[in-house]
């Protein structure tokens, strides 16, 4: 198995090496409309895909909690353009204070 | 030597967007230490791999998974970062001089700073934006990745805070504005279903890996493409507001 310092160095290096592709090859190789459409939506996917794990997923199990109105709160305010900081301390809360209550796990 | 307005104008906005991510890299310091990562650990991640989705993609999947979920995390944060190397290839041409200064320019090469870039007119004006955003945002990035950890590192018990929730919503933030245009909406509501479904069935990790096919296949075939972008256009006047541009879009 690796260990932490591992996985954090082979990641580090893995997203540094990409940057330095410009660096290496002709743009020509690479500037196209489809690489660079895929490149794009690969990071709206991994995202997305992200927020759904972290949201529904506790090891191998889908769960129902206090993280969904949290996430549904946060994306509505995302959506009127509230600053970032602050709808990140308020998803906080609204978990924190739904698990204070009882209201959800 | 004496800068011209529309380089003033670069470096300004530069230290804004600088100013901006700070908040960023709070947060990731704090949701770091929280899944377990050591304080050095997380500074490292924002020193060496300095580009905030593929960070929070490792903390988050080491989060779920463990170190056993390690190999997962490494290809996710590397998919999330290809868009670094397209961004790579339109600032290089603007980058002159020896190996140590490209090196220097490929780390700093990031949403920011490539934002910033391409939105002046002239070479002088492309290399001070590039130069001023990407130090600006390194700075500020790291200085506040290292006060979240510290400050993550004095709070206890992940779930009775919260901050499983705040990692959520972070996500979310860093979700937002990509999706503006009907065809990334359409790959991020499929993917999401994607790796929804494999959460039960598959090692953790893997379900956010997998939700890459939907991305190739989008991006391969152009479904879903429209000529005109949903909802208002790319606010690129607005320095705060860069991190979802589609670059992509306008060459």
């Amino acid at each position: 198995m690796m260990s932490l310092w591992a996985v954090v160095l082979l990641a580090s290096f893995g997203v540094f090496a990409i940057k330095l592709i410009g660096y290496l090859v002709p743009a020509t190789l690479l500037a196209r409309p489809t690489p660079t459409r895929i490149a794009n939506l690969l990071t709206v996917a991994m995202l997305a895909a992200l927020v759904a794990v972290q949201t529904l997923g506790v090891g191998q199990s889908l769960v129902v909690d206090a993280r969904i109105p949290a996430v549904l709160i946060a994306a509505g305010l995302f959506a009127l353009r509230v600053p970032y900081v602050v709808v990140v301390l308020i998803a906080g809360v609204v978990a924190v204070l739904l698990r204070n209550f009882g209201l959800m796990a | 030597m004496a800068m011209s307005f529309e380089s003033k104008g670069a470096l300004r906005a530069g230290l804004a967007v600088g100013t901006a991510t700070a908040a960023y890299g709070f947060s990731f310091g704090a949701l770091s230490v929280a899944a377990g990562l050591t304080i050095w650990q997380t500074c490292v991640l924002s020193l060496f791999m300095f580009s905030g989705g593929s960070q929070f993609a490792v903390v988050g999947i080491l989060a779920s998974g463990g170190v056993s979920a390690g190999p997962a995390a490494i290809a996710t944060s590397t998919f999330l970062g290809l868009r670094n190397g397209i961004y790579s290839l339109r600032i290089a041409p603007i980058i002159r001089g020896s190996w140590m200064k490209r090196i220097a320019a490929a780390q700093l090469t990031i949403d920011e700073s490539t934002a910033v870039s391409v939105n002046q007119s002239s070479m002088h004006a492309q290399r001070v934006g590039f130069w001023a955003t990407g130090l600006a945002v390194y700075i500020g990035w790291n200085l506040t990745t290292l006060m979240g950890a510290l400050v993550g590192n004095l709070l206890g018990d992940v779930s009775k805070l919260g901050l499983d929730a705040v990692a959520a919503a972070a996500f979310v933030g860093l979700l937002w504005p990509r999706l503006r245009q009907l065809q990334a909406a359409v790959v991020a509501a499929l993917a999401a279903v994607v790796a929804t479904l494999l959460i039960p069935v598959a090692p953790p990790g893997v379900p956010v890996l997998a939700a890459a096919v939907v991305a190739v296949v989008v991006g391969f075939t152009n479904w879903f493409h429209r000529a005109d972008p949903v909802g208002q256009p790319d606010d690129t006047s607005d320095p705060g507001d860069v991190m979802g541009m589609h670059l992509a879009e306008e060459s």
